[in-house]
């Protein structure tokens, strides 16, 4: 089982989650064969004891009458197999704090760059992105130009969705109450599945999109073209939209955070300046009061110039920001 | 409300149900009037106090309920055994989804589970019932009247279809707005209320009704883990029914706990449900390790290594159990420090598990093994479940989650956990405590067919998954298309769940078949076994022990077995036995009827059964019964006719 086991996830590129296009996602493959072949390695341990044991002491009829000892235990025998998996859990927990922390940031190498923001929001069973700094929309599928930061900002206006292109990142939530994030770079050109993961009703199954990494000049001039072709996306349209179950791809040369803003509150996040020790102390207030202001807040967090946020914990933005 | 909004119309599929339904009903109805048996079963059964018969009864329902979510199982992996498949469409597939989770862990796994620890736990510790019979009928008939008001939804209004642990706001009345998830939120609480009473229920049993001389750690494996079970119960499952409360106001009286708009937190519902939902999995887990220490103990013919470290290890998980929550949302978006945290506490719980892999294979260790058809299940447990613990150790690292959450590679993971787990563990214990029940063996012949149906199926089932779940495939989706990729491994899943399902029908066969041809047991101790159940009479009498037993150790029947000693020499005296009552079914009858009328809203009707609850409670609490005697005579008869002449 092992052998193929192994050969399977060395050969085979079908196993999309193990075939990355961009550094954080070949950080969580790397993360998870590091993973498995340590837990190989206990099943084998586990596996040998036991076939030992099933070969070596099963009843036959030449030790008919023998009677097997009384045993209560063994102190070091005890120790041993409580020491050795501490060891092992002290280990993968080393490994797991530093990936979940390299990949919640930009990736290492792209920290200097500006990177592209990306609104991602989900209704009914569809995706809608906005990109603020280009002000176009697009429907059901994404471009971005590769070896650039990306910053997916997610809210759902609906159930909890889950954003997930495997081959450039693990997935994160979308949600109706407030913004996550999620860094990625694509370090080469091409299409990628990206999909709704979490279960959100009915046509959750069709909920994919493609995602297609292009170099930056064909980005450049695919952005270009959209504002020079596409249509503008007017209030009522959106709303329109919304209602929509499912939807072919659109493209827009405008986009929705204008009239319809993210859910980027000053009480859903804390302080943005950055600084990850101030941070944790400020807390989260959901006051019922302020809550009516959501959706008519007109300090919506579009400009994608502001200070980025080390975590998406850390929620940015805010009332002392100058918003635009 | 029109007729055909309140019966679920338009599926061939249910209207077929339906009519099955009505069938078997008038069935059982006429069997009962045409044998004459309306006496029997409402004199012996619906209204017993006896723990023995509670147990069987739980584990009618249970293997009833095996069917039902096994059913789900086969119709899930036909509509995904092929690209693009017409069998389900979305909604049904939703439907049946939904039920089979919540069916498989509250209503087949806990009360398979509930009905050994009905049936084994007194007679482990020398005690002739449970600290509170009648509370004990009353546990059983809200978990019966939770279970099929639960069942009835798929006829009657439609079934709940946000999945098994039903996140918000897709469960809030705007997303899903028939009375399904009405049905969820009153179906749990009834049961989940019966839940709580055996916690309360066993704990003092435990507590306060061991036979003489048998102190804590010497208590047998899996007493001691039904205790630690009933601890994590009662810390639990209060979460579930205020959770579900709250569920129940959010959908029939417009509050706003858990919706989108007006301050209602969607994240509340994820945290509390999985603050109960974690301690849930040990539930039904810990019993399962309890198990499988008696029988891999009693099968190499040794006592079991390493007690105390069994004991404590099972302390520390049911202490973790509660700070691990947080790993069904990794991908919520709480930043990498929080993560971190639960990432490590999750861990952390593989090495009390692991330790528990290790006493088991060093009680085989010098061991003479037996197979037979319960330790076939027990021995089968180990290695694959060790598949399922290693993998949630992958799944505990919150970076790699983030990759395998909502896929199938976690629906791989927990049915790897679950099923040599629990079903395995409730299997093995259904085939060793049987003789003890119904005074003869399951055929062994049969019993090791079905087994390597079961183990060998089951890994056709899900091993495959983990490779969809690598590759991509999200869990509840009722389709794909073939350029996907996911098609050939579906399809070999569904080989293996058929070859499931042969298994299970091969278990119940088994009971038919043995029932008619087995040779009675007249020993009581058919597998020469080590712990006080084995020394009463099979079937066991209503009084278990002629004579309270006395203990000097653990194992103690084994130790008197080869030492000749007797476990009492006390002489037989009358037996103080708790009486017969109908209230507690009738109790069931009345939530029932609360539990339904709410799902649909009706007032009237639900404030008649309400207040009907409380007068059925009300008169309980001043009943005046103080049960009844057993004269010696009757006594010694009865030990005479079971055990042949030998008393």
């Amino acid at each position: 089982m092992f052998v193929i086991f192994t050969l399977l996830l060395s050969g085979c590129s079908s196993l999309t989650v193990l075939n990355p296009k961009g550094p954080a996602a070949r950080t969580l493959s790397d993360t998870i064969i590091f993973s498995i072949l340590m837990m190989i390695g206990i099943l084998v341990v586990v596996y040998v004891l036991y076939i030992f044991m099933l070969t070596k002491y099963r009843a036959r009829k030449s030790n008919e009458g023998y009677e097997p000892p009384h045993e209560e235990g063994n102190k070091w025998l005890e120790i041993l197999w409580t020491a050795i998996p501490i060891v092992i859990v002290a280990i993968l927990s080393v490994v797991t704090v530093k990936t979940t922390v390299a990949v919640e940031k930009v990736p290492e190498g792209y920290e200097n760059q500006k990177p592209l923001v990306i609104y991602a929001s989900s209704s009914n069973w569809k995706w809608h992105f906005s990109y603020p700094e280009e002000g176009i929309e697009t429907v059901n599928y994404v471009n971005i130009p590769t070896n650039r930061p990306i910053e997916f900002r997610l809210y759902s206006f609906g159930p909890i969705t889950s954003f997930w292109i495997p081959q450039l990142h693990g997935q994160k939530y979308a949600m109706s109450d407030m913004v996550t994030k999620l860094n990625m770079v694509a370090d080469e050109p091409g299409s990628m599945l990206g999909r709704n993961a979490n279960f959100s009703g009915e046509g959750f199954a069709h909920m994919e999109f493609e995602a297609l990494a292009m170099s930056p000049a064909d980005y450049e001039e695919w952005v270009k073209d959209v504002k020079d072709t596409a249509p503008e996306l007017t209030q009522d349209e959106f709303n329109k939209l919304l209602k929509t179950e499912h939807v072919g791809r659109m493209t827009f040369s405008t986009n929705h955070l204008e009239f319809s803003p993210p859910p980027e509150g000053h009480h859903h996040g804390g302080d943005s300046n950055g600084n990850e020790e101030h941070q944790g102390h400020k807390e989260l207030h959901p006051d019922p009061a302020t809550t009516e202001e959501t959706e008519f807040d007109s300090e919506s967090n579009v400009n994608p110039d502001e200070p980025l946020p080390t975590s998406p914990a850390e929620e940015s933005s805010t009332h002392q920001h100058d918003g635009h | 409300m029109k007729w055909d909004e309140f019966f679920v119309t338009g599926e061939p599929l249910i209207y077929g149900a339906m009519v099955s339904i009505v069938l078997v009903s008038l069935a059982i109805l006429f069997g009962l009037t045409y044998y004459k048996k309306w006496g029997y079963l409402w004199r012996e059964w619906l209204t017993t106090v006896d723990h023995k018969k509670i147990g069987v009864m739980y584990i009618i329902c249970a293997l009833i309920m095996l069917f039902r979510g096994g059913v789900d199982a086969i119709m899930m992996r036909a509509q995904t055994a092929a690209p693009d498949m017409k069998f389900l469409d979305g909604q049904h597939y939703n439907e049946v989804f939904t039920t089979h989770g919540v069916i498989m862990i509250l209503f087949m796994a806990m009360p398979f589970i509930f009905g050994l620890m009905n049936v084994v736990v007194p007679l482990q510790i020398g005690a002739r019932d449970v600290a509170f019979p009648k509370l004990n009928a009353i546990s059983f008939w809200l978990f019966f009247a939770g279970a099929m008001l639960f069942n009835i939804s798929f006829v009657i209004g439609g079934s709940p279809d946000a999945g098994w642990t039903a996140y918000f706001p897709l469960a809030s009345i705007e997303f899903s707005p028939t009375v399904g998830n009405n049905y969820y939120s009153l179906a749990l609480q009834i049961s989940g209320i019966g839940t709580l009473l055996t916690g309360v229920n066993f704990i003092v049993t435990i507590l306060k009704m061991r036979a003489k001389g048998m102190t804590l750690m010497r208590m047998p494996m899996f007493t001691w883990s039904v205790l630690i079970t009933c601890v994590i119960i009662i810390f639990a499952f209060p979460v579930l029914t205020i959770a579900l409360l709250l569920m129940m106001f959010d959908r029939i009286f417009g509050s706003q706990f858990f919706t989108m708009a007006n301050g209602g937190m969607d994240m509340l519902w994820a945290n509390l449900f999985w603050v109960w939902g974690h301690p849930e999995v040990y539930i039904v887990i810990l019993p399962a390790f309890g198990i499988f220490s008696e029988i891999i103990s009693a099968f190499s013919r040794k006592n079991l290594y390493g007690y105390s470290s069994m004991v404590a290890s099972m302390v520390v998980i049911s202490g973790l159990s509660f700070l691990v929550w947080a790993h069904h949302f990794y991908t919520m978006g709480q930043g990498a420090m929080v993560n971190g945290f639960f990432s490590i506490t999750t861990m952390a719980i593989a090495v009390p598990t692991g330790v528990k892999i290790f006493n088991w294979l060093f009680t085989l260790h010098k061991g003479r093994i037996s197979f037979t058809t319960p330790m076939l299940y027990s021995l089968a447990f180990i290695p694959i479940f060790t598949i399922g613990g290693v993998t949630g150790v992958m799944l505990a690292m919150a970076s790699a989650d983030y990759q395998y959450h909502n896929t199938m590679f976690l629906v791989a993971h927990f049915h790897y956990v679950l099923i040599p787990g629990a079903v395995f563990a409730v299997i093995a214990g259904f085939h060793y405590w049987f003789p003890k029940v119904f005074g003869f063996r399951l055929n062994e012949k049969l019993g090791k067919t079905a087994f390597w149906f079961i183990a060998i199926s089951f890994n056709v089932t899900f091993f495959p998954l983990f490779f969809l779940g690598l590759m991509g495939m999200t869990r509840r989706t009722y389709t794909y298309s073939a350029e996907t990729g996911f098609g050939p491994l579906n399809m070999l899943s569904m080989v293996g769940a058929i070859g499931l399902a042969i298994g299970f029908i091969l278990l119940v066969y088994n009971i038919y078949w043995s029932t008619r041809y087995q040779p009675r047991d007249k020993t009581g101790d058919p597998w020469d076994a080590r712990s006080l159940e084995w020394s009463t009479p099979s079937p066991v009498p209503v009084y278990n022990f002629a004579v309270a037993p006395e203990v000097k150790g653990r194992d103690a029947f084994w130790f008197s077995k080869k030492n000749n000693e007797p476990l009492s020499n006390e002489k037989i005296t009358k037996i103080h036995m708790p009486s017969n009552t109908g209230k507690p079914f009738i109790l069931g009858i009345a939530f029932f009827f609360l539990g339904f009328f709410l799902v649909f809203s009706w007032w009237i009707p639900s404030i008649i059964a309400g207040i009907a609850v409380l007068i059925i409670l009300a008169t309980m609490s001043f009943d005046r019964d103080h049960g009844y005697y057993i004269p010696v005579e009757e006594i010694v008869q009865t030990e005479q006719k079971l055990r042949g002449d030998t008393v």
